[in-house]
């Protein structure tokens, strides 16, 4: 377990605390409680049923794939599974939730207690609790641009099933609230319960912060919103605490209250409504009964669940002969993994793991592109490692080639062609121009005596008179042979 | 258990009812007088017994994974008092 990062203010130190809630979208066809369509980017109001609509006399039924989602995610979070469960309503009033209440578990989640290992970037690790899991459904969409005085509305998000995960006030920085959202999509990704994409709104982010002295009890929390990416999770949590921090040092107190984040200021701000106090006034949904679920069907799904992150990563290290960074770093999205594992058949995987981890996602990185829209498919790469393991190419210039590729998108072994890039193994050709530079600088040949390491000017030298082409196993050993004999 | 008419009040502003004050009153004894009438239930020994959630022995009905509704946006937002293209239109709210 890492120490508590703690943030230095004008009267002493302080430790952040923070606990978050991630609304997941379920993936399935059909919505929570009726058969209209979750597809994304409809046209408005064309994927809503009269239940959505909240239209009387509707009644909901529930999808039971939704339940076989909720069931397989808690599972993957090593949470105890309810085998009963109960839906309540949430009473509150706003325009894009038509029936006035929505939907939610309240007092007997479907899922209970569970954990998530964090990996840090100074290699230590640390563990989160998950209070809990629950479906809730998701309500419909508000649009406030699009007229001076009017809030077009549209129902299509209204109704699609939502994981509501609550994790422990276990988390004490930025950057771990960071890991927890990316190592929780990872894993949803992974069991494919959630697509994950924060850009289209299918996980959202709700923060709770609190600032305490080190070893005092809690302090008041605020709740920040609604967060849409990893990088404004991290910026509202550190903006939050040292906010907390400086109202506390001023000799004020913090207001529990809900906050939302101004992405472009990269501050947050309090909510304008004024709360009834949160009073949701739960009950049981008198038209829906509880759920039950029968152990033996929770047992299968548990079978059947995929290589999750943390048991990928411990395989990549003992299989392929990984350091922990990079398997940590490879298993963090799946499509990582999967690249690097095509990649890695067949080939050295530590040149592969190399190859994927600094050349691959840097040029990513520099297009901001992610590793499902490469220009460059792990066959494409392969082939790229295949010409250095040859030896038609040297390591350099397969550098060259990768950018060659990643810009064109074509093969490693065209472009090599074309360009005439395949490496110089012949050694008369490479004696050849030894002599010249030799015969060009007597001095540094004779310097050679004393002083072996100017062999590492010579190689230059070759270098720059090939291109790069010239083998540089072959051009050191012409060239020990030719200044020592 | 008795409703005072603050109480009544504050849950008639939670379920947005315009109720007048002059009604306050009367309706809290109302409520009071259901409530006494529910409560006489507590009288009943429970020990042991688990809390029922339905008279009748049924499961929660599920429905398997299919598209089988929607598409019909022009019935969705037929009865609005305000629409425009497809969509509702209500009064301005912001956050």
């Amino acid at each position: 377990m890492t120490d508590a990062p703690l943030i230095q203010g004008r009267t002493g130190e302080w430790e952040v605390v923070i606990g978050l809630e991630v609304h997941a979208q379920v993936i399935a066809r059909a919505k929570l409680f009726s058969g209209a369509s979750t597809a994304f980017g409809a046209p408005p109001n064309s994927q809503v049923s009269l239940v959505d609509a909240a239209m009387p006399g509707m009644l909901p039924v529930i999808n039971e794939a939704c339940v076989e989602q909720a069931v397989r995610t808690g599972l993957a979070l090593g949470a105890e599974i309810n085998l009963t469960s109960v839906f309540d309503r949430k009473n509150y009033f706003y325009p894009d939730l038509p029936a006035g209440y929505q939907i939610s578990q309240y007092g007997q989640p479907i899922v209970g207690k569970g954990e998530i290992v964090l990996d840090l970037a100074d290699g230590g690790a640390r563990t989160v609790g998950i209070t809990r899991l629950h479906l809730e459904q998701d309500a419909g969409k508000s649009l406030h641009d699009r007229g001076p005085n009017a809030t077009h509305v549209d129902l299509n998000r209204s109704g699609i099933a939502l994981m509501e995960i609550v994790s422990e006030p276990d988390m004490r920085s930025a950057e771990e609230a960071g890991a927890y959202v990316r190592k929780l999509r990872s894993i949803l990704r992974t069991i494919g319960t959630c697509d994950g994409n924060m850009d289209e709104g299918s996980m959202r982010c709700d923060v709770n912060v609190s600032v305490r002295r080190p070893g005092a009890a809690l302090g008041t929390r605020t709740e920040t919103k609604n967060l849409n990416s990893i990088r404004f999770v991290m910026r509202a949590v550190e903006y939050e605490a040292r906010r907390q921090i400086e109202v506390l040092e001023d000799g004020g107190a913090v207001a529990q209250e809900t906050r939302l984040f101004d992405p472009d200021r990269g501050e947050t701000r309090p909510m304008r409504t004024k709360e009834e106090a949160h009073d949701y006034r739960y009950f049981p949904d008198p038209d829906l009964l509880p759920l039950t679920l029968d152990a033996e069907w929770v047992a299968k799904i548990k079978a059947s669940l995929p290589e999750l992150p943390d048991a990928r990563k411990a395989r990549f290290m003992a299989e392929y002969g990984l350091i922990a960074d990079d398997a940590g770093v490879l298993v963090a999205e799946r499509e990582s993994a999967d690249y690097f594992e095509a990649l890695a058949e067949g080939r050295d995987a530590k040149t592969a793991a190399n190859w994927v981890i600094h050349d691959l996602f840097g040029q990513l990185n520099r297009a901001g592109g992610e590793i499902a829209d490469s220009p460059v498919s792990a066959a494409a790469l392969g082939g790229l490692l295949d010409l250095i393991a040859g030896g038609a190419i040297s390591g350099r210039i397969a550098k060259d080639v990768f950018a060659e590729m990643f810009a064109s998108g074509r093969e490693a072994s065209a472009i090599v062609e074309e360009k005439g890039l395949r490496q110089v193994s012949d050694e008369g050709a490479i004696a050849a121009i030894v002599d010249q530079i030799i015969a060009d600088n007597p001095g540094q040949a004779a310097a050679y005596a004393t002083n072996p390491k100017v062999i590492g000017w010579f190689v230059g030298q070759v270098m720059k008179a090939t291109q790069g082409q010239a083998n540089p196993a072959v051009v050191n050993a012409v060239l020990r042979k030719k200044l020592e004999g | 258990m008795s409703i005072d008419k603050a109480t009544v009040a504050r849950i008639a502003r939670l379920a947005h009812l315009d109720v007048p004050e002059d009604d306050l009153e009367a309706l809290a004894g109302e409520l009071s007088n259901i409530l006494g009438w529910v409560e006489q239930l507590g009288e009943v020994d429970t020990e042991g017994v688990a809390p029922m959630t339905s008279v009748v022995e049924v499961t929660l009905p599920r429905r398997a994974d299919e598209v089988t509704d929607g598409g019909d946006a022009d019935k969705i937002v037929a009865n609005a008092p305000q629409r425009d293209g497809d969509f509702f239109v209500v009064p301005k709210v912001i956050e």
